[in-house]
């Protein structure tokens, strides 16, 4: 059993890698097939390198081999042993301190910051490893760069992600503020609290009315129908008992407090609706919103 | 240029031929960003951008916007959902913070998959 953090302390402890020398200087050709390729015209590229080009420059190239003290190297290579064979990059922050001059001869030196895990991930199980990077002309720092990579296991032949089914709907939790609400959508009622010492619709529910202070809350029957005051239509990430995408609108109610709920539909600022009840099983039913014909 | 300031969309059609001539461009020879094959064997549905390219990508979005007078400072990225061969990577930008000349950016590019990038840009503007 490999001791990770132990090893990844025992490699940070080294500090910064001897530097490594870029295997051009920064060279117009390689400028212009990296704009080419960017789709990048800024006029200005001639005599100094893109700022975002400055990893380039020091890539290890194809047959490219680390050299033994790279930590981002000795670290991958003790993960790769404890079975975390996969590596997606996650984070690159870079600073350039100043543009690189054509005929600059880079080198760069790294050391390894920060090792986290194990982590769940969408991909599998892994560690996060930061590595800190500086680019030299001579002795002078030109820029920096953090640099985050996961190297995971990947996770035994993906599983299709289940079609979210009807009956796994995230469930309200209700509690004795909210019971009547719940309540009253297994009755087809759209239950507004009202104060029962000031007479104030709010929505959604609490314990105390904001404008007397009364703890005695009490509801309205709403005649469940209103107009949409806005709305988000939500794509991504997928929602169990959902189907992707679906609207969220806020609904001005006629008697006047704004409910948040599913609208069947597409959505528009201003639309009529009225409320729909959906069962969902004995315990729980929904209220959505549709749009309605009276205007 | 304010704070709140919007960058206009931006919208990049990441084909074959530019993730692999972006991945080579970049000197990033890994076979994931030009074999399909091997990508599809290791888990991926395609090939994909790699993060050097996301980078200039990010770069050039708010230098196009800038103009070529602005100087670039630091780039930040977290990347999120791969861009594969065949999405339609959008990005949108925001000013969100102005100090005289010195300009952050926030950025996301976007895929039908989710977030591919997220981050900020540090520019400095002609006075």
């Amino acid at each position: 059993m490999i001791d990770i953090e132990k090893e990844a302390a025992r490699i940070a402890e080294k500090g910064e890698c001897a530097p490594r020398l870029a295997r051009d200087p920064v060279n117009l050709p390689m400028i212009n097939n990296w704009l080419e390729a960017i789709g990048d015209q800024h006029p200005g590229y001639t005599k100094v390198a893109p700022p975002a080009m400055v990893q380039v420059w020091t890539m290890a190239g194809l047959h490219g081999q680390r050299t033994l003290d790279d930590p981002l190297g000795a670290m991958m290579k003790i993960l790769d042993e404890a079975g975390f064979t996969s590596v997606v990059a996650t984070n690159s922050d870079q600073t350039y301190h100043r543009y690189l001059k054509v005929g600059e001869h880079l080198s760069v030196t790294t050391s390894l910051e920060d090792v986290t895990g194990p982590k769940k991930t969408g991909l599998g199980e892994g560690w996060f490893v930061t590595t800190r990077s500086t680019w030299w002309v001579g002795d002078e720092p030109v820029a920096e760069m953090r640099f985050r990579v996961l190297k995971f296991r990947p996770a035994e032949k993906a599983a299709p992600t289940p079609e979210p089914q009807a009956t796994q709907v995230i469930r309200p939790s209700v509690n004795r503020d909210t019971q009547y609400f719940w309540d009253g959508c297994q009755q087809g009622e759209l239950r507004i609290q009202r104060c029962g010492g000031c007479g104030l619709l709010r929505h959604p529910p609490g314990p105390m009315c904001p404008e007397c202070g009364a703890t005695k809350p009490k509801y309205l029957v709403s005649d469940g129908h209103g107009v949409v005051y806005s709305y988000v239509v939500h794509h991504h990430p997928q929602v169990p008992g959902k189907q992707t995408p679906f609207v969220i609108a806020l609904i001005e109610l006629d008697e006047g407090v704004r409910m948040l709920g599913e609208l069947d539909g597409e959505p528009s600022i201003g639309q009529r609706v009225e409320v729909v009840f959906t069962k969902v099983d004995d315990e729980l039913t929904m209220p959505s919103w549709r749009p309605s014909a009276d205007r | 240029m304010r704070t709140g300031d919007s960058l206009p969309e931006w919208h990049v059609e990441a084909t074959p031929t530019f993730v692999i001539s972006t991945a080579l461009a970049t000197r990033d020879f890994q076979d994931v960003h030009h074999d399909r094959d091997l990508a599809i064997q290791r888990g991926s549905k395609d090939i994909f951008i790699n993060i050097l390219t996301t980078t200039g990508l990010v770069q050039r979005y708010v230098t196009d916007w800038a103009g070529p007078e602005a100087l670039v400072r630091q780039v930040n990225i977290r990347l999120g959902a791969p861009c594969y061969a065949y999405d339609t990577l959008k990005f949108f930008g925001q000013v969100i913070e102005k100090d005289d000349q010195d300009l952050t950016i926030e950025v996301v590019g976007r895929t039908d998959h989710g977030d591919h990038v997220t981050g900020i840009v540090k520019i400095e503007v002609p006075a």
